[in-house]
């Protein structure tokens, strides 16, 4: 009951009625426009591009994750790619050991690779993914447990700023290394692929490619609604207090240690489960996905959408990879110039990204309606965008 | 209350060589802020220099100093921003707060108002009030906190203390310079502190506003402990209570305004280099 | 067979002499009987020469050996070509006639006459039988050259004999070496003699002799002494001792000791060369670092790409040389890429300083993702002008090549110049911070900006040229890379995080810590690799810096105090 009431509190009657409207498109609009027009229509949805919005909708999970703990507590992580790989992996795991005798060797413990490397058992880490459950725990579990384990060390000697975005740029870099050896487990450079079934279902099947994709709806939405609870709680204005000033915090009696970890663990395990969703929705993964490029690269869709603003990280998200997936397709060659500039743009002219651009325009429309509140909404909106910088 | 000894001379006794080893200059017995031998040093500069100081309960005491006195290093010291190379800090005659945080110190009950304003400026008014109220600090707790009546009336008045209540929605970071120094003295009256530590509570205020703060202070100094560190002597006359000179991180003078501004080396500190 | 062989040679020999002198008494005739005399001499051995040259060409790999030892025996310097082309799989016989011919190299093989050296013309190789040759045979070949060089006048032959005679160690060949080491005056070649001929008596049968083989070879730790004396110390299978003398045992077993601790060192130097080098090439990536973030605190992510572009600079400076330069001038081009590099780096830095980073002083985070995008249109860019593979720079002559510091240590010039050059420049950064007016006013700047622009510093430029010269010294780190390894646009990618590493390591700020840092992390790189390997002795540093950041979180330089709190 209290749980209700809560839950309505964390959007207002507007942004209750756009999250439905949105998730209802999402998860039923767009499977029946790929599943019951011909493919001539023009309103026909072709399975590519559904497959194409299932992995942006994992991307937006991810970039919601990297809000969490950048654009709330103002840590900004560059190893969030990280977490996201892990829990691919995770899933990745469990994708090998349910193909069983269908790989070329036909070894039914033991994928591919290992049979390759002449190992003769399953090494213990392997062991109980063949269960979806269990896969799935481990899923939030490990990167979980990295986050809590990298951020006790570096919350607890009160690492910040530019130093915490190196080190856990460094977390991920000797993952990308440790993942790359053979001797791991893990597939080495080929990383985990060749996958056969989910749960029983042909990962290649229409009908498993729009249960992903709505899986994958559906997660972001509670993903989406687990993040709001966070930063409309208490807890959430303590994370704004850290991001403004740290110090100040801890002589108000919080523990900033323990806020800024519980908020990077959850980050984190989100992180995990956005990777767990995109495995098997692209078919592979491999340790290219820990490298430090790709994680920089998710700071960048949440600065475009909007950091501080959870809808605005979704935002940039889809914005950025729409962008990247035209680019790649229409003149690659320019678009990591654009990425570039973007990464620019938005430092120097949209320190608020979409979300901030939008509010800009709003105020100055409201302005020239009502001349009368202009000095005052001015001076906060100055106040806002000095310190929002 | 009041300590005996107030002329100059008996500053000697709290001044003790440095080779000497440091005799308690009295029991920490009934205090609520027990300094002994206090030194810090950064880098071969000594900012505190074997620091000693008694404040009692429900005491209120104003620190005067040139700068780099000390002043603001003691404050850091009892708060556990910095830890003392040597010495004892003592809160409620019992509690070492040299061995604790700084969470953990504010959650015993000191609070803090800094030199420079510090409050949390995308935060409204209001909400920064609420995170300095006094209840279960845990994370989990803090997750799952709902403001009660009780806790939202009590907002409300301290809001109408401090003279903000028809700004409680408004970014704190639109505040004036006085408005942020008023909410900040604000977010220790929440806290429900035993003692306050005010560094230049009315730094940057016209005169209206500092008499209007000294009033404040007065009057929350019946209930609790209150350190002030403050340069406006109008303000530490205003405020009338114990005054302590601090001079190269140690007691220089201790006694009333009266009584400091007539000594010698006191003059000689402020005026004579 | 040998010693039939030698019964052989001799008995003729003996027959050659008692037949000349009788003819000589005989018949008077001194002149015609040494005329005669010498004729037949030439014939007997121009015979015994034919025959063994001929049985070169026998199918039987036994006949051949015989054949090559008779050469040797012969000591007839003709066969040395022969031998050596026998060697080399260029010793024929020509199908036509039969005839055993030396082929020169090529499609079309010139030919020469084995026995006469007359040329032939040419030939294609089905005008010819290879004549093959099994490793035993080139041991036998090696051995035969040997003897047959070392009483040659060319100290050089005789030195590279001494040393080929090593594996033969035939009674024969031992004979001829003491011979030769009783009559040889060089020094060098005495030397390498002296120690073949240890080699050798090392399996006499005389313990004496052993004892003597191994206090010859002590000179020389080596690995391939150990080899040699490790017989002598080592048991059967039945627990027994190999040797059977205790003495020459003692002092095989005490040599073998002393080569391993020997061994030991020279492993430990070399680690400790080699994580210099590594050191002094993290440092280089590193000291532009300590200015842009150090000193000015800007968290440069395209710092990486800095050197990327001193690299190919080089690339470009390097090609100029190539079509303008005579080619004798070619290795100049280093020391005119050194400013190029610095200059196109160094401009590049200014450009970004006054065009992005000076809007973002304060807001660290911006930054460096601002930088990172920087870092990626440079990138793309220089891949759009130069393509995407890899770039080759040739060292100059004086940078190739290498030195025996030890035996079996070599040092390269290139690893030693990169060492050199990189303490080079952090000495002129300490000096040019330290006593140059630009360095006074860049300190001024970054205590305290306002007062120095009060004092009328143009803060704004210093910035500017403060970033360059960051930015320009990793173009110059750039030069250095490109003598050890490839050029790609992504060559930069490869060092930020290391760079970061070291500088974090090192203590923010601070010359000295960058140092410091760059060493440690570079030997404790390499000293790590033997155990852990390449991947996770890198693992195991970042997993400890991380940690060594708990301890200290300001770095092993920190400045303390006051201004490390603001």
């Amino acid at each position: 009951m209290l749980l209700m009431s809560r839950l309505a509190t964390l959007e207002s009657r507007r942004g209750w009625q756009v999250f439905l409207i949105l998730l209802v498109l999402t998860i039923v609009l767009v499977p029946v426009l790929n599943l019951t027009l011909p493919p001539e229509s023009p309103f026909h949805v072709p399975t590519y591009m559904l497959s194409l919005l299932g992995k942006y909708l994992c991307f937006a999970l991810l970039a919601l994750s990297l809000d969490l703990i950048w654009g709330y507590a103002g840590a900004l992580s560059l190893g969030h790619g990280g977490f996201f790989a892990l829990g691919g992996y995770c899933m990745g795991m469990y994708l090998m050991r349910q193909i069983g005798t269908r790989g070329v060797y036909g070894n039914p413990d033991l994928p591919d690779f290992m049979v390759f490397l002449n190992w003769s058992e399953l090494p213990w880490y392997w062991l109980g993914f063949g269960n979806f459950w269990f896969a799935m725990l481990m899923v939030m579990l490990v990167p979980g447990a990295l986050a809590y384990v990298l951020g006790w060390l570096t919350f607890r000697s009160r690492i910040t700023g530019v130093y915490f975005s190196i080190i856990t740029q460094a977390m991920v870099f000797a993952l990308m290394l440790a993942f790359f050896r053979n001797e791991m487990g893990f597939g080495g450079n080929n990383g985990l692929t060749d996958f056969k079934e989910i749960l029983g279902y042909n990962v290649q099947a229409q009908g498993t490619r729009i249960g992903l994709y709505v899986a994958s709806a559906l997660v972001l939405a509670l993903g989406y609604l687990i993040s709001r609870y966070i930063v409309t709680s208490k807890l959430g204005r303590v994370l704004m207090a850290i991001r403004d000033a740290e110090s100040r915090v801890r002589f108000l009696g919080y523990s900033v240690t323990n806020a800024k970890l519980f908020v990077f663990t959850v980050s984190a395990m989100l992180a995990g489960i956005a990777g767990a969703l995109y495995v098997p929705q692209v078919g592979i993964i491999n340790p290219s996905e820990f490298s430090p490029a790709n994680s920089i690269e998710i700071a960048v869709w949440v600065a475009v959408g909007g950091r501080g603003t959870l809808y605005g990280a979704i935002l940039g998200a889809f914005t950025v990879n729409g962008a990247k997936s035209f680019f790649t397709g229409a003149a690659p060659e320019f678009w990591l110039f654009f990425l570039g500039a973007l990464f620019i743009v938005c430092t120097l002219f949209l320190p608020r990204g979409i979300v901030g651009l939008a509010a800009q325009l709003r105020n100055r429309a409201a302005r020239r309606a009502i001349p009368s509140t202009e000095t005052k909404s001015k001076e906060v909106g100055d106040a806002a965008s000095e310190h929002g910088a | 209350m009041q300590r005996a000894s107030m002329a100059p001379d008996a500053a000697e006794i709290v001044l003790p060589a440095e080779s000497t080893p440091v005799r308690p200059i009295r029991q920490p017995a009934g205090s609520i802020l027990y300094l002994d031998g206090v030194s810090v040093s950064f880098d071969g500069f000594k900012a505190l220099n074997s620091l000693s100081l008694v404040i009692d309960k429900g005491e209120m005491r104003t620190i005067i100093g040139p700068n780099g006195a000390g002043k603001t290093t003691m404050m850091d010291v009892i708060t556990g921003k910095t830890k003392p190379n040597t010495g004892d800090v003592l809160f409620n005659a019992s509690v070492d707060l040299t061995k604790m945080d700084e969470a953990a110190i504010a959650n015993l009950g000191i609070g803090r108002k800094f030199q420079k304003p510090t409050v949390f400026e995308h935060l409204s008014v209001f909400e920064n009030l609420e995170l300095a109220l006094k209840t279960d600090r845990g994370t989990f707790a803090t997750l799952f906190f709902h403001l009660t009546g009780p806790q939202a009336r009590r907002i409300d008045e301290i809001l109408g203390v401090i003279g903000l209540g028809d700004r409680r929605k408004e970014k704190a970071g639109a505040l004036s310079h006085g408005q942020k120094q008023w909410l900040e003295i604000g977010m220790l009256l929440m806290q429900e502190g035993q003692l306050l530590l005010l560094d230049e509570p009315v730094a940057g205020m016209t005169d209206h506003e500092t008499e209007t703060t000294a009033r404040l202070l007065l009057d929350i100094a019946r209930e609790r402990s209150i350190v002030v560190v403050e340069h406006d002597m109008e303000f530490v006359r205003a405020l009338g209570a114990k005054v302590t000179v601090l001079h190269e991180g140690s007691v220089l003078a201790e006694g009333s305004i009266d009584t400091v501004q007539a000594d010698h080396r006191v003059i000689e500190v402020y005026l004579g280099r | 067979m040998i010693k039939s062989h030698l019964a052989r040679v001799t008995w003729v020999l003996r027959g050659l002499h008692a037949f000349v002198l009788a003819f000589f008494l005989m018949t008077g005739l001194l002149t015609v009987g040494v005329a005669i005399g010498a004729f037949a001499a030439s014939s007997a051995w121009a015979d015994e020469y034919s025959d063994a040259l001929a049985g070169l060409a026998a199918p039987a790999f036994n006949d051949k050996v015989a054949a090559i030892d008779a050469l040797a025996r012969l000591g007839d310097e003709r066969a040395t070509p022969v031998l050596e082309a026998m060697s080399d799989n260029r010793l024929y016989t020509r199908k036509e006639d039969g005839r055993l011919v030396i082929g020169g190299t090529g499609r079309d093989i010139a030919l020469t006459d084995a026995a006469t050296g007359e040329a032939l013309g040419t030939a294609t190789s089905r005008d010819l039988t290879r004549i093959n040759v099994n490793n035993a045979l080139r041991t036998a070949l090696g051995g035969a050259i040997g003897r047959l060089q070392i009483n040659n006048a060319d100290p050089a032959k005789r030195l590279a004999a001494a040393e080929t005679m090593a594996r033969d160690r035939t009674p024969e060949a031992m004979a001829l070496l003491r011979d030769a080491l009783a009559r040889e005056k060089v020094e060098d070649v005495r030397a390498a003699m002296a120690l073949t001929y240890a080699k050798m008596s090392l399996t006499s049968t005389d313990p004496a002799e052993r004892l003597a083989a191994v206090k010859e070879v002590s000179g020389r730790l080596s690995s391939e002494v150990r080899a040699l004396v490790a017989p002598l110390a080592a048991t059967n299978p039945d627990g027994s001792f190999a040797e059977p003398d205790p003495q020459v045992r003692a002092a095989a077993t005490g040599l073998i000791a002393r080569i391993d601790q020997r061994l030991m060192m020279t492993e430990l130097a070399l680690n400790l060369f080699q994580g210099v080098s590594l050191g002094s090439v993290l440092l280089l990536a590193a000291i532009g670092l300590a200015i842009t973030f150090g000193v000015m605190g800007v968290i440069n992510m395209a710092h990486g790409e800095m050197i990327m572009l001193g690299a190919y600079t080089t690339v470009v400076v390097q090609q100029l040389f190539r079509e303008w330069i005579p080619a004798e001038f070619f290795g100049l081009y280093l020391v005119i890429s050194i400013p190029a590099a610095f200059l196109v780096a160094g401009a590049v830095g200014v450009l970004m300083e006054r065009g992005i980073i000076r809007f973002l002083y304060g807001r660290p985070l911006e930054t460096l993702l601002a930088t990172w995008g920087i870092s990626l249109m440079l990138q793309q860019l220089v891949r759009a002008i130069f393509g995407a593979p890899n770039k080759e720079v040739s060292n100059p002559g004086w940078m190739t090549g290498a030195f025996e510091a030890m035996p079996g240590m070599v040092l390269t010039y290139n690893r030693i110049a990169i060492i050199i050059f990189a303490l080079a420049v952090l000495a002129g950064l300490a000096a040019l911070l330290r006593y140059t007016p630009f360095g006074l006013q860049m300190r001024a700047v970054t205590q305290n900006r306002n007062m120095a622009s009060a004092m009328g510093i143009r803060t704004g430029w210093v910035d500017a040229l403060t970033f360059g010269l960051g930015s320009g010294i990793a173009g110059v780190a750039g030069v250095a890379l490109s003598q050890i390894g490839n050029v790609s646009p992504n060559l930069g990618q490869g060092y930020i995080v290391d760079s970061f590493m070291v500088v974090v390591f090192g203590g923010v700020g601070s010359l000295w810590g960058v140092l410091a840092g760059a060493m440690t992390l570079g030997i404790f790189n390499k000293f790590l690799e033997p155990y852990a390997g390449a991947m996770l002795g890198k693992i195991l540093i970042l997993v400890f810096i991380i940690l060594f950041i708990q301890k200290r979180p300001r770095g092993l330089f920190a400045l303390k105090g006051r201004a490390a709190e603001a």
